[in-house]
């Protein structure tokens, strides 16, 4: 089939929101059946290129895009994802696009479903065959067995763990047979290492079926491991274009970001036990795809402690329980009083802050602005950004000290954006984490509970997390509470390590205990020899 | 200069400076068809004083979340049980009309508390059940002033016996109390005629409605239009921001019928509130809110718009097909209006 022609050839493709110029000049091609990695910064553009790729509407809308994409040697423009669909092209977006309601087989088949002849055809036509239940659970379950994984089919996507929701989109694109193309956006990030190891084979496999591929992920190790091709994205232009065989990691990342990049500082020094500042005892928590059923531990002030497990064990469950997200049950203390649970206003009340995994629907108004998603909950909570009038009888917001202080943030966390008044939804995804991550800076709690905190986010400013969280937990003596799907982060970052499998804790190792224990942890097996040192606080 | 004035189109949106360039060129045509300009204005301004609390009682229902606020009768049906009392107790004048207000507003807070806690039974489904709300407690009323135990000789029936009329002069009460306070000209000698403070009380609502949502409660509740779920994570009561949301619409609407019946010189009971929404609806989309978001510039600028095509569109159209369209061009605009913006799915214009 390659007869010189390469499947897709991107000639100096330009985009600009509003004034703002995101991409220019950004020229390659893709051979059939080759993997191409693109890599670059938070903001890079990334996703918007797939977007013009994949005809997204939010490019039309916001004044259509330059330059020519091809497509087997003929130029196309697409004007809606349907078109793109068609023309043999399919996408796994950053943000997940499933219908909560729909079970996985649904999901997979929507609009291709198999369907069956009923003698109403003859009058109504084609729309009023009815549906092949059987046959539909089959190809299904063939499309996820492809990619090395089992589901339930019958599951509804609202009830899933996110890991097994990205399997689901990526099973759907499989689905379409005539797909010559597939772009993922970011289809590892909620995953946990050994998943991501899944989905990195099936994707190998699928290539060497000939669909080509474009792979975007902050995780660049995959990058190498599974690429024919990487390009390096920065501030929208091609800064490099190379063979995984001629490169490295730290290559790649100072290309990504125009300067040398460190490994992450090695694990932290032991401390000394204080008294426990968090008790959590026989906690359940109701979370769909994140059921918590027994989780008992205890988190000693200024500790940094954290959580990890595979997607859909219940790790994200934690979290969202004690600060009231989701129905819960157990005994959860904080400075030896026992909190009332179900009931976020009070968990707040309590010096405690959250930033959810969930940044789209729980974590930001995508309507509003910058100042005002960072300054909200500590507004509420502890009215901070307020000037009291009339003897204390309105409360004003003050939108000056509120400026002040997200001008801070963006500095500090350098949030790339126009101004502290632009809208979340209009950041990229990385950026709007970190917005995320200054929402509970500003609260300034006793305890700081993060979910996946480098999610979405570049090398760069994933080190930039990482040390605020740090540096936050040394100046100000907050506790952190980090729950992760990534092993080594945890392990960099973190002093004791609890790992949740089927709902409970199955075990508290500290950082430095050997990786292999850990993953053993996972699988849910406890380790004939316990590591040299559990930690105080807890059983 | 091209940039510029693309700006200014991308800010005002299509459909507002369609709309306003039609108004202006029937403020143009007038003349020639022998329309006076000055007293078609001073009906544009009258009208706008009218309205404009009506409109208001949109936004904070609006800005919750709760949609638009196809329940206006309700708050509507508080303002006339004010109006009502204020008249069979003889209240008279500015004071009279501000007995009726008294009397209002607490029975609005009462209705608008059980209206947000229907509302919030049904999440999602806001506006449809708002208009059955509306709808029903109208019928429901038709009944009650039939037994309401007035018996003001104004206020019942010509031939005695007991229930209210339909329509009920406030001629000898408190008509025009609001119009006429500082009033600029007067609207009977046919010169020009602003009711001045018709208008210092729309703009002092303006300002308490936009200076609630500057507050920390105001904040909370344009919060929780926006997202719920982010709202409950900040330890927000959502029910709660609701409901005072709902209340707030109620009350306004009250007071803005009130201000609406002294410049009609009447109190319509009966099926007279059935229909009211649907104007103010009209306005605000027509101002530039969406369904989750209107700003106070959306509520003057739709009320100007709609008003003054209303009173423009009939008089010049009439006079120039010599038969009267009033009615049915009136009702053209405004649910014409209604749909269009249900239908589109676009930023807020500021
Ligand atoms: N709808 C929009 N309106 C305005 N600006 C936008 C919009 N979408 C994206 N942008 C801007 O375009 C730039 C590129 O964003 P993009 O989402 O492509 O980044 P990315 O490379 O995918 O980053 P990440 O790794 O964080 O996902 C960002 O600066 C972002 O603010
Ligand atoms: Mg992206």
């Amino acid at each position: 089939m390659a007869n010189g022609e390469p499947l897709l050839r991107v000639e100096s493709v330009g985009k600009e929101f509003f004034g703002n110029r995101v991409l220019a000049d950004v020229d390659f091609s893709l051979g059939h059946g080759e993997i191409l990695g693109l890599v670059g910064e938070n903001g890079a553009g990334k996703s918007t290129l797939m977007n013009i790729l994949f005809g997204m509407p939010v490019i039309a809308s916001t004044g259509g895009y330059e330059g020519r994409i091809l497509l087997d040697g003929k130029e196309v423009k697409f004007s809606s994802p349907f078109e793109a669909i068609d023309a043999g092209i399919g996408m796994v977006h950053q943000e997940f696009s499933l219908l909560p309601g729909f079970t996985v087989t649904e999901n997979i088949l929507l609009n291709r479903e198999s369907t069956k002849y009923n003698p109403l055809v003859e009058v109504f036509g084609e729309r009023i065959r009815t549906l092949d239940r059987q046959g539909m659970k089959k190809r299904a379950e063939a499309a996820i067995s492809e990619i090395g994984f089992s589901i339930d089919t019958g599951t509804f996507a609202a009830e899933m763990p996110v890991g097994h929701k990205q399997f689901t989109e990526i099973a759907r694109e499989i689905d379409r047979l005539n797909t010559k193309l597939l772009v993922l956006d970011e289809p590892t990030a909620v995953l946990a290492e050994s998943e991501a190891e899944i989905l990195i084979q099936s994707l190998r496999n699928l290539s060497s079926k000939g669909i080509s591929m474009i792979f975007i992920s902050h995780r660049l190790q995959e990058i190498l491991d599974l690429c024919d091709k990487i390009v390096v994205l920065r501030d929208g232009r091609i800064v490099k274009e190379t063979r995984p065989s001629d490169t490295d990691i730290f290559q790649i990342a100072s290309h990504m970001v125009g300067r040398n990049v460190e490994a992450s500082s090695a694990s932290r020094p032991s401390r000394p036990d204080t008294e426990a500042i968090l008790e959590v005892d026989k906690l359940w928590v109701d979370m769909p795809g994140e059921t918590v059923r027994d989780a008992t531990f205890s988190v000693q002030r200024g500790e940094i402690f954290g959580i990890g497990g595979l997607a859909g064990q219940g790790k994200l469950g934690i979290a969202n329980g004690i600060m009231g997200l989701f129905m819960a049950g157990g005994s959860v203390s904080v400075k030896g009083l026992v909190i009332k649970l179900n009931d976020p206003a009070h968990s707040l009340s309590r010096d405690m802050a959250f930033v959810s995994e969930d940044r789209r629907g729980v974590g930001l108004l995508l309507e509003e602005s910058i100042d005002w998603n960072i300054a909200f909950t500590a507004m509420q909570v502890q009215d901070k950004f307020v000037r009291k009038l009339l003897g204390g009888l309105v409360k004003w917001r003050d939108d000056a000290a509120m400026r002040a202080a997200t001008q801070e943030y963006i500095k500090l966390l350098d949030i790339k954006c126009t101004s502290h008044k632009q809208r979340a939804v209009e950041l990229s995804g990385g950026n709007q984490q970190k917005v995320c991550l200054a929402k509970a800076f500003v609260v300034g709690p006793d305890i700081l509970f993060v979910s996946e905190p480098t999610r979405g986010i570049d090398v760069g400013a994933k080190k930039l997390v990482l040390d605020t969280l740090r540096k936050v937990n040394e100046e100000r003596g907050t506790t952190i509470i980090m729950t992760s799907s990534e092993l080594e982060e945890l392990r960099s970052v973190c002093d004791r390590i609890a790992i949740v499998d089927n709902g409970r804790i199955s075990g508290i190792r500290p950082a430095a205990a050997p990786a292999t224990e850990f993953g053993l942890l996972m699988m849910g097996s406890e380790p004939a020899v316990a590591g040299s040192d559990v930690g105080g606080g807890d059983a | 200069m091209v940039a510029k004035l693309k700006k200014f189109i991308e800010n005002a949106g299509w459909p507002r400076i369609i709309i306003g360039l039609f108004l202006v060129s029937l403020y143009i045509a007038a003349p020639m068809v022998n329309v006076k300009v000055l007293t078609s204005l001073s009906d544009t301004l009258v009208r706008v004083g009218m309205n404009g609390v009506l409109v208001l009682a949109m936004v904070p229902m609006v800005q919750s979340g709760c949609g638009l606020n196809f329940g206006l009768p309700l708050g509507i049906i508080a303002g006339l049980l004010g109006a009502t009392t204020s008249i069979q107790f003889q209240a008279r004048g500015l004071a009279g009309f501000g007995f009726a207000m008294l009397v209002a507003v607490p029975i609005a807070v009462a209705l608008g508390f059980i209206y947000a806690q229907i509302l919030n039974r049904v999440k999602g489904e806001e506006m449809m059940i708002a208009t059955y709300v509306g709808f029903s407690s109208v019928a429901v009323m038709c009944m009650a002033w039939l037994l309401l135990p007035f018996n003001s000789p104004v206020m019942i029936w010509g031939y005695g016996g007991s229930g209210l009329r339909t329509t009920i002069s406030t001629e000898n009460y408190w008509r025009h109390v609001l119009s006429d306070f500082l009033a600029f000209g007067s609207d009977t000698s046919g010169t020009f005629y602003v009711p001045t403070g018709m208008f210092i009380f729309f703009f002092l609502m303006l300002f308490l409605v936009w200076g609630f949502f500057r507050t920390k409660t105001g904040t909370a509740i344009t919060a929780v239009g926006s997202n719920p779920e982010f709202a409950r994570a900040s330890g927000i009561d959502v029910n709660r921001m609701r409901t005072i949301s709902v209340i707030l619409s109620t009350v306004l609407g009250a007071l803005g019928i009130l201000v609406y019946e002294q410049s009609f010189g009447f109190i319509q009971l009966y099926m007279g509130p059935l229909y009211m929404a649907f104007p103010a609806v009209a306005a605000i989309l027509l101002g530039g809110a969406s369904v989750n978001k209107a700003t106070m510039v959306n509520v003057v600028v739709g009320t100007f718009l709609f008003q003054g095509i209303l009173t423009m569109t009939p008089s010049v159209i009439n006079s120039l097909l010599q038969s009267d369209m009033s009615e049915v061009i009136r009702i053209i605009v405004s649910n014409g209006m209604i749909l269009y913006a249900l239908t589109r799915k676009t930023q807020v214009k500021r």
